[in-house]
């Protein structure tokens, strides 16, 4: 019996320190694990749904298409019927007077520059660290694009072969 | 049984010092200490070591005998805890799973905490970002129901989905050998999509769907760029970036 006691007393006062006191009782709870997608306080909630899939998606199909269009558009214009020496004004009118050309030029304008932009929308998004920096190249590369996409367009369908 | 012995012994001093399995490696380690300095410096260290054993071997030689206040984690040092992935040679390696002999011992070898996560002292790095991720991503069982009075049993062809995937240790050398994490460690990381991979496609599990939503947020799947950087540094050659493709053709068909 004396033997028991003394094991036990020298037991909880060694064991005491170590794992005997509880840094959380009733009025100071363990902190709870948070839920799953609570990051930080400061990270902002997604709101962009599901346009980062659209915009992969939008890749590998215009990838897909543009090879064709791509690919033909090079035949057409620099190797069949004597190269590139037989391009000029008359040239372009003659296709232009085809919908079906102004529709190929049309599909490839939009779908190269959009493929294009979407492709320098994630290099900026991967490699500009500060938001202000992503904020001016992302601005300057839409505007970019806006223009380029209107200005063709207009081109494709007020194209005047009697101009002077 | 004492005559070969002997013999061996007998043998040993005629061949001399070219028989020593020893070999002068250098480490050269990336150091850096915030009570010290706010910048990390390269430091050598030369060792007498057996090209057979590993380069934890050597940090070890190094803590315990020449520089006590060289810091590193390593747990169970045989590459099943994940603790000491590590860029050895400029390759995420874990350094309990990396001999000399196959890092050319020729050349100092590098040694530097991986790259994407805060180095809080020497090789020691802030894990925090890398387990958010891994909670977000709601790795554990998730069913509807009454509970089985048994296991939930699985067919051999069910579990196969997703073997590959479970083989996961958590020791962050995919996610650090990310471009994408490097420079947004807003990305979940292979790592994070690898243990949602192992539920989205048990068979067992209910929860696929929420998963899934989860992956397809703007800093999910999406942001990967299929540098097949996670699947040369995984030290359980887990097929990391096929898994996050399986993901993301999940997303789109959603059959899984």
């Amino acid at each position: 019996m004396s033997t028991d006691t003394t094991v036990d007393k020298t037991g909880g006062s060694s064991v005491g320190p170590v794992e005997g006191v509880s840094l959380y009782d009733v009025d100071h709870p363990a902190p709870v694990i948070e839920a799953p997608r609570k990051r930080t306080s400061k990270t902002p909630r997604s709101t962009r749904g599901n346009f980062e899939m659209a915009a992969w998606l939008f890749m590998r199909l215009s990838g897909v298409v543009l090879v064709v269009l791509v690919l033909g558009h090079l035949l057409i214009q620099l190797v069949l019927d004597g190269g590139v020496s037989k391009i000029g004004f008359a040239f372009v009118a003659g296709r232009w007077a085809s919908p079906f050309w102004q529709v190929w030029d049309l599909l490839m304008l939009w779908l190269a520059m959009l493929h294009g932009a979407n492709g320098l929308r994630t290099v900026i998004n991967d490699y500009a660290e500060r938001p202000n920096t992503r904020l001016w190249l992302k601005g300057l590369l839409y505007t970019a694009t806006v223009f380029t996409i209107l200005l063709g367009t207009l081109v494709i369908f007020t194209f005047d072969p009697n101009i002077r | 049984m004492a005559t070969p012995t002997l013999d061996k012994e007998d043998a040993k001093p005629e061949a001399g010092f070219a028989d020593s399995p020893y070999i002068t490696v250098t480490f050269r380690i990336r150091r850096f200490n915030p009570e010290i300095s706010a910048d990390a410096t390269w430091e050598d260290f030369q060792l007498e070591i057996d090209p057979k054993e590993r380069v934890l071997d050597g940090l070890h030689k190094i803590k315990w005998d020449l520089d006590g206040s060289l810091t590193f984690r390593r747990s169970c040092a045989h590459g099943i805890c994940g603790s000491d992935a590590m860029r050895i040679n400029g390759k995420n390696r874990l350094a309990c799973k990396t001999l000399i002999k196959d890092i050319n011992p020729a050349k100092p070898i590098t040694v530097e905490p991986i790259k994407g996560l805060t180095v809080l002292k020497d090789l020691v790095v802030d894990m925090d970002p890398f387990f958010q991720a891994y909670r977000d991503v709601m790795p554990f069982l998730v069913t509807t129901g009454n509970e089985p009075t048994r296991e939930r049993l699985q067919s051999a062809e069910d579990r196969e989905r997703f073997d590959d995937t479970t083989k996961c240790i958590l020791c962050a050398a995919c996610t650090s050998s990310c471009p994408v994490f490097w420079n947004d460690g807003q990305y979940f990381g292979p790592a994070a999509i690898v243990n949602a991979h192992r539920f989205i496609f048990d068979s067992r599990d209910e929860a696929g769907e929420q998963r899934l939503e989860i992956l397809n947020d703007k800093d999910g799947v999406w942001r990967c760029r299929t540098t097949f950087n996670c699947t040369d540094a995984c030290p359980r050659g887990i097929e990391v970036t096929k898994a996050i493709q399986e993901v993301k053709r999940a997303l789109i068909t959603r059959r899984f």
